[in-house]
C-alpha cells in the first residue's frame, strides 16, 4: 500500500532533474528532498521519544524531589546530588555501599572475563576436527536469560542438595560451603556464575580478532626462531591491542551493569553486601517510587562509568605510542 | 611486489614441513590427545549444568533431591510441567506466548526502522545527516540505566505501563542496529542501485527490490541478536509489567523462585520452558550470532 503510493510520487523524478546532475542523484541527492527523511523517520520518532528525549528529561527529574505518586514535584536543584555526597545521610551510605559491592563485582570479574577467553579463543584458533561445534558449546549459556541462569545456579550451589557442594565433598572438602549466604563465597558464585554465562561472547571477540592477524607477521616472528611464548608476547598481543581494549570496556561496563545475577542468586545477601548500585536505583525508583533520587543516582554512576572508558582508551592509546 | 606476497605465503607451509617433516607430524599426533580431552573437559563444564536442567525437569520431587545425584531421572514425571500448567498464578505457557510475541514484534520493528535509517545514512545526502548519525553513534556509549526512570513516566504517560508495547516499542530504538547496517550497506556497491535508478526505480524500489535481498545475512544476523536481546531482557520487564497475565518468561520465572522455594522439578521445568526456544534458535542460527559477535568487535 504504502509502497504503491510512494512510487507513484518519486517516479516523476527523473524527468525533474537536470541532465548533468544525474551521476550525483543515484550516489546522492535522489528523488525529491524529502526522501531521505521519509526513510529516517520511523526510526527517528522512537529514537527520539525512547532515548534522546529520556536523556535530557532524566536530567530535569534528578532535579526535582519527583516522587511518582505526589501531585507535587519540588524543584530541589542540585539536592538530590549533594544527598548522595552527605556523609550522615542515610540514602547516602545505601547508595555506596552498593556502590561497593558493583566495583567489587568488576574488580573480582573483569579479570577472569579478559583473560580466560583469551586463552580459549587461542585454544580455539587452530585448525582441528569439531572447531566449530566447540566453539558453539562454549557460547551456548551466553543464550539463555539471566533468570534462567539465576533458577539453574540457585539449585546447583544450595548448600545442602547442590551439585556443587556434592561433587566438592566427593573430592574430599568435608565443609559444607555456604555459597549463597555467607562472605566470601558468594563473591566466588557471582563471579562464576558470570564467568560460565558471558565467557564465549568475548572467547568470540577475541577469534575475531586472532584471525584478523596479519599471517606474516607469525611467519616472519618465525624465521627469526621466535618460540610459542615469543609469538604470543610479540605478535599476538600488540596486534590484538585495540580488540583487547574493545573486550575491556564492553566487560567493565557489562559487569558495572551487574543486576539480574545478584537479584535471582543473593538477592543482595549478607547484610547488603552484594546488593549492587543497579539493584538500589531500581529499588529506589520503581519500588519506592523516589525517582529523582534514583535519576541522580544513575547519573552518579553513568559518569563514573563513562570517565572509565575514556580512561582506558587514553592508556592504550599512551601505551600503542611507545 | 604484489605477486611476490602470495607466493611467498603459499609455499611457506610447504618449506616447513618438509625441512623438519616427522619431528612435526609426531609432535601434532602427539599433542592431539591431551588438547582434545581439555577441550571435551571445558564442553562438560559448560554443558552439564544444561542437561541437569533438563534431567532435573522430568524428575519427581524427591529425586531432585535425592543425593548422590542421578543424571538419568529413576522415575521419569512430568509433575513439574504439569504442577506448573495447572498454576493459575504462574501462568507459564501465558509468559512463553507473551516473551514469543514480544520478541517476534521487537524483531520486526528494529529490522524496519534500523534499516530504512541506516540506508539513508549509507547512501543519502542531506542535512542534518552528520547531526543525526552522531546522536545515534553517541547514545551507544551511554549505559542503558540512565534511561530506566525517564522511560518509566514516558511510557506511563503514552498508557503502556503492563502492556507488551512497554517493551516492544523502546527497544525498537536500536542505535546498534543502524550502526551495523549502515557499515553493511557502504560496503556494497552501488552500481546494482545505479543500475535499477537508470531503469527507472525510485529509491524505495531499489531499497526494497536491491539493496535487501544483498543483505540477507546481515538482516539475519540482526534478527536473531535483536530476538535474543528481547527474549532474555530481564530488568525492564520486572518492572513495567505487574498482572502475571502480562509476564514474560523471564519475568515471571523470576516469582517462582519465591512460590515454588524447593520444587525443583517445577522450577527447572520453567527454565527448560524459556530456553528450549532459544537454544533452537541458536542451534539453527549460530553462524549469525557467531558473526554479529564478531562484527561488533572489529569496530573497536
Amino acid at each position: 500500500m504504502t509502497a504503491t503510493r510512494h512510487g507513484s510520487v518519486d517516479a516523476r523524478h527523473p524527468a525533474a532533474v537536470p541532465a548533468g546532475m544525474h551521476t550525483r542523484t543515484v550516489r546522492g541527492r535522489a528523488g525529491k528532498p524529502l526522501t531521505p527523511y521519509l526513510f529516517l523517520a520511523p526510526f527517528m520518532a522512537v529514537f527520539g521519544v525512547f532515548v534522546l528525549v529520556p536523556a535530557v528529561y532524566g536530567i530535569w527529574i534528578s532535579l526535582h524531589n519527583w516522587d511518582f505518586f505526589l501531585p507535587e514535584r519540588p524543584w530541589v536543584g542540585l539536592g538530590n546530588y549533594t544527598e548522595l555526597f552527605d556523609p550522615t545521610s542515610f540514602v547516602a551510605s545505601e547508595f555506596w555501599q552498593s556502590m561497593r559491592a558493583t566495583g567489587l563485582f568488576v574488580l573480582f570479574s573483569v579479570p577472569f572475563l579478559v583473560t580466560i577467553p583469551l586463552g580459549l579463543a587461542l585454544l580455539l584458533n587452530r585448525t582441528f576436527r569439531g572447531r566449530t561445534f566447540f566453539r558453539a558449546v562454549y557460547f551456548a549459556p551466553y543464550v539463555l536469560g539471566v533468570s534462567v541462569i539465576g533458577l539453574l545456579w540457585q539449585y546447583l550451589l544450595n548448600a545442602n542438595v547442590g551439585l556443587v557442594n556434592h561433587y566438592l565433598s566427593r573430592l574430599g572438602v568435608d565443609e559444607v560451603i555456604p555459597w549463597l549466604t555467607a562472605t566470601p563465597w558468594v563473591w566466588v558464585s557471582l563471579v562464576g556464575v558470570t564467568v560460565w554465562w558471558t565467557l564465549g561472547f568475548n572467547t568470540v571477540i577475541y577469534l575475531a580478532g586472532l584471525q584478523g592477524i596479519d599471517t606474516t607477521l607469525y611467519e616472519a616472528a618465525r624465521v627469526d626462531g621466535a618460540g610459542r611464548r615469543h609469538e604470543f608476547w610479540h605478535v599476538t598481543l600488540p596486534s590484538l591491542r585495540p580488540v583487547l581494549l574493545f573486550v575491556l570496556t564492553i566487560t567493565i561496563l557489562a559487569s558495572a551493569n551487574m543486576f539480574g545475577q545478584a537479584y535471582m542468586l543473593t538477592n543482595g545477601a549478607p547484610n547488603n553486601e552484594t546488593r549492587t548500585a543497579i539493584m538500589v536505583i531500581a529499588e529506589t525508583g520503581l519500588e519506592q517510587f523516589r525517582m529523582g533520587r534514583a535519576a541522580a543516582m544513575s547519573y552518579v554512576l553513568a559518569l563514573l562509568l563513562i570517565g572509565i572508558s575514556t580512561l582506558n582508551f587514553f592508556l592504550f592509546r599512551r601505551q600503542e605510542k611507545n | 611486489m604484489t605477486t611476490t606476497t602470495p607466493r611467498h605465503a603459499h609455499t611457506a607451509p610447504t618449506d616447513s614441513a618438509t625441512s623438519r617433516p616427522r619431528h612435526r607430524r609426531n609432535g601434532v599426533r602427539w599433542r592431539r590427545g591431551p588438547f582434545y580431552v581439555v577441550l571435551f573437559a571445558l564442553s562438560v563444564i559448560f554443558f552439564a549444568p544444561i542437561l541437569w536442567m533438563i534431567s532435573t525437569s522430568f524428575k519427581t520431587r524427591g529425586d531432585a533431591t535425592a543425593l548422590p545425584p542421578e543424571w538419568i531421572p529413576p522415575t521419569f514425571s512430568t509433575e513439574g510441567y504439569t504442577t506448573l500448567f495447572r498454576d493459575a498464578q504462574a501462568p507459564v505457557l501465558r509468559w512463553l506466548l507473551n516473551s514469543v510475541l514480544v520478541g517476534i514484534a521487537t524483531t520486526a520493528l528494529v529490522l524496519l526502522t534500523a534499516s530504512l535509517a541506516a540506508y539513508a545514512l549509507a547512501r543519502m545526502d542531506f542535512r542534518g545527516k552528520n547531526v543525526a548519525f552522531g546522536l545515534i553513534v553517541s547514545t551507544l556509549f551511554v549505559p542503558g540505566f540512565v534511561f530506566l526512570m525517564p522511560n518509566y513516566l514516558i511510557v506511563d504517560a503514552v498508557g503502556w505501563l503492563d502492556t507488551m508495547w512497554a517493551l516492544v516499542v523502546p527497544s525498537a530504538a536500536s542505535a546498534f542496529g543502524v550502526f551495523f547496517l549502515r557499515q553493511f550497506f557502504l560496503s556494497l556497491p552501488p552500481e546494482l542501485e545505479e543500475a535499477a535508478v537508470v531503469d527507472g526505480a525510485n529509491r524505495w524500489q531499489t531499497f526494497w527490490r536491491i539493496v535487501v535481498p544483498l543483505s540477507k545475512p546481515p538482516l539475519a544476523t540482526l534478527a536473531v541478536l535483536s530476538f535474543l536481546t528481547s527474549w532474555n531482557d530481564f530488568l525492564w520487564p520486572l518492572y513495567v509489567l505487574f498482572n502475571p497475565e502480562n509476564l514474560t518468561l523471564p519475568a515471571g520465572l523470576a516469582t517462582l523462585q519465591g512460590s515454588y522455594a524447593t520444587d525443583y522439578p517445577a522450577i527447572m521445568a520453567g527454565a527448560v520452558l524459556a530456553s528450549v526456544p532459544v537454544l533452537l534458535v541458536y542451534a539453527f542460527c549460530q553462524r549469525y550470532i557467531i558473526a554479529g559477535v564478531s562484527r561488533s568487535g572489529l569496530k573497536g
